[in-house]
């Protein structure tokens, strides 16, 4: 590549049910205007724009970054939008930092958002398409099997997704930008309703209304912050839909996203090299899945990582420090989200939820039904 | 920045209705193709990456069925933009900037004959103040025909002279939906559309898919005779409100134009996405594209007009006289938005 990329802003909304005192251009320039104060630049220090978020019926406008140019400054510059499903967030950041790396802009601002309170997102989910099943139950539904052949194939312990649930509004609680601050116990997530075995109501993801933004420069701009984090691996991997060699418990296209940014950023032992992860975990039964798809667990062992503590701040691996998406989901930011919170762990600048001398974590997102993946490794160090 | 050109390009056949044909339908052929062409199949290719909207099939995620008309296994680098498939390249282009990888393949598609395209494209608008006045594509474009009628930058026969030569020219295109020798005369007696739009002044609303292959350096020079280098790129886009713009010019288009190096060399041939007839005479302005160059020699999108496509056959069909040797310089364009709100400009070269 012809350039080094460095993160050296970010800023985001307060995540909440409902903005309802923020319009969504309101939104997006909040979250833009924080990362620019974050980097010390005003919007006449950006070269360019790339933007994502997930479908546009969630907000019912049409290419939404046509109407949102206004908000963001860029009239007279480029300005460019991502769609890839759940890992959009994701797979916006990585283009955001290929037009660095590539030497196309020197200083880009990325950014994604949702305002689930402007529609329903479960039911713009469930579309009726000819020739094909219903499926009338949004992600959760969808997922659930998924979930009960891990355990299956796991013999996981059942109470594994409820101890995420309580960690990660544990974690959520440390982050004043979350959605839900929620000190539940144990008790009280398993004693909540069921709603796709075996996924609990506390077992989900909220829907929320918010925003992120990073400023990504190029390495002659990276030394505005004293603490730029630099982007040492990035992928983007997709597989088919329809297709029976398909495993979605442990998705090819999972492995080998990882496999590109563990090899870009020369690391071969993730448990060992990487120092925390934000990894896109809507039900909380993803945790352990994703370890093991991720290569922190070998295959079937990843729930004991859970059960045992370990993915706990403090612990020998954090996972999802600032509540993950179990505490905040604006969907087509949340992959952003998870991006920019493995950026402010190695800048040293996640407040109350760092872990402490992060240099080397790991962001993911993942989309559709477990087909899209993003993720990319950043760095304390060049 | 690495040497990047276009080394084929495939496409469906324009239309009113592609029936019976769900999105790996569509995509399959075009990038089947396209691959075929320079002997490649999908394991070569180190990046993919398409450009669709949601709005046409009216539902979400309409892109994710796409990928089952590619071979993605084992799971492939892969992206999607919710633009024109031209900004897939661009995106696509950027990818190949990163130099890890030597091969993309580019692919849109998109069904106009599923809805009510000038209603659906008023979902673009801002959705506080102006999507509740029904403000259709037509009506907009209608607005921005007048404007340039009482700048006196144009008169409905300029408009009427665009489309005969725009239908004139796609006689000699097989994929082209609506061609042939339309008369002057006979336009300006049409009915208004939405004054001044009548009917012949606005595109056709077709179905279509495309496909390109990009390559890098040497492999572009393995993979075709004359590839199309891809010498400059750029976007921009402008202030979205209709009031805020001076809708009789294009300072967008000018500026991409400028970037991507148009006005370094003598232009041979032209593909304007314009999908209604004052938008080329706003382009042309905007981008100095004088009377010597060839214009749409393809019939343009007044002549082909599959939303989300109709860009990435701009630069397929620009491209394809580069690489047949008809042509050494060429520009491709592409518009997004409500009148010509984003443009994106390259110029492609043989040598």
């Amino acid at each position: 590549m012809a350039e080094q990329c460095a993160v050296i802003g970010i800023g985001q909304t307060k995540h909440r049910e409902s903005r309802r005192d923020l319009s969504i251009p309101g939104l997006v320039r909040d979250a833009a205007l924080r990362a620019l104060q974050d980097a010390d630049m005003t919007w006449k220090d950006i070269d360019s724009i790339v933007i994502g978020t997930a479908p546009d019926m969630f907000e019912g406008v049409m290419m939404p970054e046509l109407w949102l140019s206004d908000a963001l400054g860029a009239a007279g510059k480029p300005i460019f939008r991502v769609h890839t499903a759940g890992s959009v967030g994701g797979s916006t950041a990585v283009v955001a930092s290929h037009l660095v790396q590539g030497g196309v802009h020197e200083k880009v601002l990325t950014l994604a958002f949702e305002k689930q309170s402007e529609a329903n997102a479960m039911w713009a989910l469930s579309p009726t398409i000819p020739f094909q099943p219903q499926l009338v139950a949004g992600a959760g539904g969808y997922f659930a099997p998924l979930i009960r052949s891990y355990i299956r194939r796991s013999d996981a312990h059942p109470d594994t997704g409820c101890m995420v649930a309580v960690k990660d509004r544990q974690h959520g609680m440390l982050n004043p930008n979350a959605h839900l601050h929620l000190n539940q116990t144990l008790e009280q997530v398993k004693a909540s309703p069921m709603l796709w075995d075996p996924i609990r109501f506390s077992e989900t993801c909220p829907s929320s209304d918010g925003a992120v933004a990073m400023v990504l420069v190029s390495e002659k701009h990276a030394g505005r912050v004293k603490n730029p984090a630099w982007v040492k691996g990035t992928s983007v991997r997709t597989e088919r839909t329809f297709f029976a060699g398909r495993d979605q418990v442990n998705p090819a296209a999972g492995k080998l996203c990882a496999k590109d940014v563990y090899d870009e950023a020369g690391i071969r032992n993730p448990l060992k090299e990487i120092d925390c992860a934000e990894v896109y975990v809507p039900f909380s039964w993803f945790e352990p899945m994703w370890l093991e798809n991720l290569g922190f667990a070998e295959e079937g062992e990843g729930w004991k990582m859970t059960m045992e503590g370990k993915t706990k701040i403090g612990d020998e691996m954090p996972w999802n420090m600032s509540g993950g998406v179990m505490c905040t989901n604006p969907i087509g930011a949340s992959g952003m989200l998870r991006f920019a919170e493995a950026a402010r762990q190695v800048r040293g600048t996640a407040e109350r939820h760092q872990v402490d001398g992060a240099k080397v974590a790991l962001g993911h997102a993942y989309g559709g039904g477990s087909q899209f993946f993003a993720m990319w490794i950043v760095s304390s160090e060049r | 920045m690495r040497d990047v050109a276009i080394v084929s390009f495939s496409q469906l056949p324009s239309v009113k209705a592609i029936d019976a044909a769900d999105e790996p339908e569509l995509v399959q052929p075009v990038t089947s193709d396209a691959m075929k062409q320079v002997g490649l199949t999908q394991d070569d290719i180190g990046f993919t990456c398409s450009g669709s909207t949601d709005y046409l099939p009216g539902r979400p995620f309409s892109f994710v069925a796409a990928v089952d008309g590619l071979k993605a296994w084992p799971p492939i680098r892969e992206s999607h933009v919710e633009m024109d498939g031209a900004f897939a390249l661009y995106e696509a282009w950027v990818r190949l900037m990163h130099g890890d990888i030597d091969t993309a393949l580019v692919f849109s598609f998109g069904k106009s004959s599923l809805g009510p395209v000038p209603d659906v494209l008023n979902l673009q608008n801002d959705p506080y103040y102006v999507q509740p006045l029904g403000l259709d594509s037509i009506s907009a474009a209608a607005l921005q025909a007048q404007a340039m009628i009482d700048a006196g930058k144009a008169t409905e026969r300029d408009f009427a002279d665009v489309v005969a030569r725009n239908r004139r020219n796609a006689i000699d295109n097989p994929n082209a939906h609506i061609k042939g020798d339309f008369s002057i005369d006979e336009m300006l007696e049409e009915p208004y559309i939405s004054s001044p739009l009548r009917k012949s002044f606005c595109p056709p609303l077709s179905d279509s898919a495309a496909a390109i292959v990009l390559a890098a350096g040497d492999t572009a020079k393995k993979l075709a005779k004359k590839p199309a280098w891809i010498r400059g790129i750029d976007h921009r886009t402008e202030p979205h409100a209709l009031g805020q713009r001076d809708l009789t010019a294009s300072p967008s288009a000018k500026l991409a134009a400028e970037k991507a190096g148009v006005g370094k060399g003598k232009v041979d041939v032209a593909e304007l996405h314009a999908p209604f007839a004052h938008q080329e005479i706003i382009l042309r302005e905007a981008m100095g594209l004088g009377d010597e160059v060839s214009i749409n020699p393809s019939g343009g999108a007044l002549a082909a007009n599959s939303l989300m496509t109709a860009g990435l056959i701009r630069f397929g069909e620009a491209a394809a006289r580069i690489l047949s040797g008809d042509a050494n310089r060429a520009v491709a364009h592409t518009t997004n938005g409500v009148c010509l709100q984003h443009n994106l400009v390259a110029v492609l070269e043989g040598e």
